[in-house]
């Protein structure tokens, strides 16, 4: 039974920026409206972006301290909140070493790579309430498009680098992601047949009565769990950190890096978290959109009132440490164990589950 | 010991059989009967396990001693071979077929005394650099600092390894052998790597992540322990025994002081032999606790280090306030221990005793069960108990393959003997069997430690030792349980106050020889898993 009556009050920060458009067209031709306005998201974006890789490094380094009995950073600046600030800084600075024997543009390409793929699916997440940067149909198939670039980065990275480290750490990279990306896109096909749409807007316009999670039950939480699975292997993270497991192969694809194209690789890998939280959020709990319960109308008009990039974010944050408890719990897995954990396992109960959702959509069965 | 001096003069009717001051028969045996008398030694006495082989230069001539032990009664033996024809080429027929650990003996016996091993495959210098002039263990070495000059170069290095052959005439024949073949993909694992526990170096040939052989360097901390031993006073080599496998260093220093005791008839006071037991003991629980610590983080589990460093941190702070320091205590002397307890001792123990039980709760939860350690762990480097005997495989390495070799229980000394604790072994012989008795031998410490510690009787803690130390004329040999296996000491006297020649067989050199055996067809991740399981210090295998 959907209960139609639940409507969504929230802010839309559309009322803002439509004016904007509207006031800057009104003197400008179109063509440099839109530049000054991708110009201007642009900028926005990046500073989004380095402040929330800051945030993430320090909110690791302080869930691992408290997880092994450590206090973590608590020097540079009142509870060591500058520490991370410090850390860019020094990378910032630091040299870039030249390496005699390597492909020289295939290495200074592959960690551009590695960031714009990032990037570009950071510019997918829903960000609020008439805050979708890049929105379009097929917007969801978009971002596992741009995230499928990643990998290239880091098999050129591990190739050019001219290190037999580094080629393992590319090869096993290349192995794991092409792998993963099968459960990832499976778990998002499942949870775009509930959406019934592609639109990264229209998924979460869907969960406006109640998100997908509780409104998919069985199917969405096989398909929420696999996703987790696969999006802590998609992103090189502990149990899954193959690809630059210290104790086997030193650093992995990024041995060879230094300065700030090893910063780079380091900031991909901490947004990388916060995107597969984001994508998370989005397919299952709602994106932006407020927990509503119907019949609560009370409730439901208190949560519309906190804004919705603090709900995105703090979801995506929340969804985030369960990945981050991840790492500092279990030990890695070996390659063969790893591939068959996603051919074996997570593939046939993925594809099961694909058609027990369908089956439930098809019967009405959804709450 | 009767019993196998009879067995053994029955075997070899007219083979001069010696006893030498330890009590243990010594066989001497010609040069050329050499390799049938060690088949004959291993097959029908029974002397499966070499404990290792003592190079000796005799002035005239060079030797050298095998040290041998029956994996089932402890029954120890010796058998003094010299090397022919002279000081120039001298060779002994290579026992390495007999027993696989005799390989990588051979290889340091030659580095250090040129002696050329007959059939051994693999006849390189194991420590010092290929280059190296001369053959620093013979007493008529030259330590001119012009010859071996300090390199500011890349270590030279060869992909060859010599195998030696007697020709008819009885000449030796040098023939070269590739390492690897040469389509090899050679990986170099260390010597500076987060998972090699110090600087050793794989020389890994692998098939895409499967390793195909595994080349072990060894040598880069080498201080020549043994050759500063022989110019140095009996109570100054104690020092050194901190210095190899530095978690063990109370029972090193524990096996140095009974061997010079035992050589110098000195009585230790019972106090004195208490608590160099309890800190045995303590130093086992400690390292035990390091191992799953930089265990768990070899295969990714970060946060384990963390809780079983605790325990850790808890026996350093107790081995302080009695020794003074955390690492390298100097604390066991000849005939007792340096100073007495610290007042809070027992109470600390106490306290630490308290612990332990819920803290192994907390891994065996964190860890043990844990599916993924399970899968990494299980199965994974299996050594079978024939291999870990041949391979000299002892300590909790050895008991996971189902050899109870337990010094402390084979030839008890100092008041093991009056224990109860249980030597723990498993039959599976893989890493994860490895982890597991630890695990338990933790718990079996802390067990002699409760029985000791309300026990600790009054007395003097050190014998009187006079103050140079002199040693009669003669030959001895002791082996104690280490954290990491059998360490043996074998001292020759020529009746002064410093060793003739001072042999240290330590443990971990055997645990990183098996690593090619156990590793090859298993992934490169094994390796880190068997290696780390394994256990190895690399001071102590360098010396």
């Amino acid at each position: 039974m959907q209960d139609t009556t639940i409507v969504n009050n929230t802010f839309d920060f559309g009322t803002i920026t439509t004016p904007v458009n509207d006031w800057l067209n009104s003197f400008m031709p179109q063509w440099l409206t839109t530049t000054v306005e991708c110009v201007a998201v642009g900028v926005g974006l990046l500073l989004v972006y380095a402040l929330l890789a800051l945030f993430y490094i320090y909110f690791e380094r302080k869930v691992c301290a408290f997880f092994q009995c450590r206090l973590g950073p608590n020097r540079v600046g009142p509870w060591g909140l500058l520490q991370s600030f410090a850390d860019m800084f020094k990378i910032l600075i630091k040299e870039l070493i030249e390496l005699r024997h390597i492909d020289k543009f295939l290495f200074a390409l592959a960690p551009y790579l590695v960031i714009i793929a990032s990037m570009l699916c950071f510019a997918c997440l829903p960000w609020g309430n008439g805050l979708q940067i890049i929105d379009f149909n097929i917007g969801i198939f978009f971002l596992i498009a741009c995230s499928s670039i990643g990998v290239l980065g880091i098999l050129l990275a591990g190739w050019s680098s001219n290190n037999k480290f580094t080629l393992i750490g590319a090869l096993r990279s290349g192995a794991q992601m092409v792998s993963y990306e099968l459960s990832i896109g499976l778990c998002i096909v499942t949870m775009v047949c509930l959406a019934g749409t592609m639109s990264i807007t229209g998924i979460v316009e869907a969960q406006t009565d109640t998100w997908f999670i509780f409104k998919g039950h069985i199917a969405a939480l096989i398909a929420f769990i696999i996703y987790m699975i696969a999006g802590t292997a998609e992103t090189n993270r502990g149990p899954f950190d193959l690809p630059e497991a210290e104790s086997e192969l030193t650093a992995g694809y990024h041995t060879e890096y230094s300065g700030i194209h090893f910063g780079f690789f380091y900031l991909a890998e901490y947004l990388n978290l916060f995107i597969v939280s984001g994508v998370a959020t989005l397919l299952f709990f709602g994106g932006w959109m407020p927990l509503h319960i119907s019949g609560w109308d009370g409730f439901n008009m208190v949560m519309d009132y906190i804004p919705t990039p603090i709900w995105f974010i703090g979801k995506a944050v929340a969804l985030s440490f369960i990945i981050i408890w991840f790492k500092w719990t279990f030990p890695r897995l070996r390659i063969d164990q790893l591939l068959s954990l996603e051919w074996k396992y997570l593939l046939p109960i993925n594809l099961f589950n694909l058609v027990l959702m369908v089956a439930l959509i098809t019967l009405g069965l959804t709450l | 010991m009767a019993n196998l001096q009879e067995k053994i003069a029955k075997q070899f009717a007219g083979t001069p059989i010696a006893v030498d001051n330890s009590g243990m028969p010594q066989l001497t045996v010609e040069n050329g009967a050499w390799h049938d008398t060690a088949l004959v030694l291993r097959d029908t006495i029974g002397m499966d396990y070499l404990v290792t082989i003592v190079g000796i230069d005799r002035g005239e001539t060079l030797g050298c001693i095998y040290y041998m032990m029956s994996s089932t009664t402890g029954e120890t033996c010796s058998v003094r071979v010299d090397a022919v024809p002279d000081r120039e080429t001298p060779h002994i027929p290579s026992v390495a077929d007999v027993w696989r650990i005799a390989e990588i003996y051979e290889r340091e016996v030659y580095d250090f005394y040129g002696i050329i091993f007959i059939g051994n495959q693999d006849m390189r210098r194991l420590f010092l650099n290929i280059d190296w002039k001369g053959y620093p263990l013979r007493k008529d070495y030259n330590d001119d600092p012009a010859l071996n000059p300090v390199s500011t170069e890349n270590e030279r290095q060869s992909d060859n390894t010599d195998v030696y052959s007697l020709d008819e005439n009885g000449k030796v024949v040098k023939k070269e052998r590739a390492i690897f073949q040469p389509d090899d993909f050679v990986v170099n694992i260390g010597p500076q790597h987060p998972a090699t526990h110090g600087v050793l170096r794989f020389r890994t040939a692998v098939d895409g992540e499967t390793i195909k052989k595994i080349d072990v360097y060894m040598g880069y901390i080498h201080r020549g322990v043994e050759k500063l031993c022989e110019s140095l006073q009996y109570p100054q080599t104690l020092h050194f025994m901190d210095r190899l496998d530095y978690f063990s260093a109370q029972n090193y220093h524990h096996g140095l002081a009974l061997l010079y005791e035992k050589a110098a008839g000195i009585e230790v006071p019972r106090r004195a032999q208490v608590i160099r037991v309890m800190m045995d003991e303590l130093s086992r629980i400690a390292s035990h606790c390091l191992f799953m610590g930089t265990y768990c983080m070899d295969l990714g589990a970060t946060t384990m280090l963390f809780y079983t460093l605790r325990v850790r941190e808890q026996i350093l702070d107790i081995f302080e306030k009695t020794c003074g320091a955390r690492m390298t205590f100097n604390y066991p002397c000849i005939g007792g221990v340096m100073q007495d307890l610290h007042p809070d001792f027992v109470k600390d123990v106490k306290e630490l005793l308290a612990v332990i039980p819920a803290n192994i709760k907390e891994y065996n939860k964190i860890f043990t069960g844990n599916v993924i350690a399970k899968n990494r762990m299980e199965g994974v480097g299996v050594l079978s108990k024939e291999d870990a005997i041949s391979y000299g495989v002892t300590g909790p390495s050895g008991r996971a393959s189902g050899w109870a070799c337990d010094i402390r229980k084979l030839l008890p000394y100092s008041i093991y003997s009056e224990l109860d604790f249980e030597e723990i072994t498993r039959t599976e012989g893989d890493s994860m069997a490895r982890f597991k008795v630890r695990l338990d031998e933790i718990e079996q410490s802390a067990r002699i430690l409760e029985q000791l510690v309300d026990n600790i009787p009054d007395g003097d803690y050190c014998a009187k030792v006079p103050k140079v130390l002199k040693l009669p004329q003669g030959e001895w040999f002791q082996m104690v349980e280490g954290c990491r296996g059998v360490f043996g000491v074998y001292l020759n006297s020529d009746g002064g106050n410093k060793p003739y020649r001072l042999k240290l067989a330590t443990p971990c050199i055997a645990l990183a020889a098996v690593v090619d055996h156990i590793t090859t067809g298993n992934k490169i991740a094994d390796l880190i898993t068997i290696g780390g399981s394994l256990d190895y210090i690399v001071p102590d295998m360098d010396r």
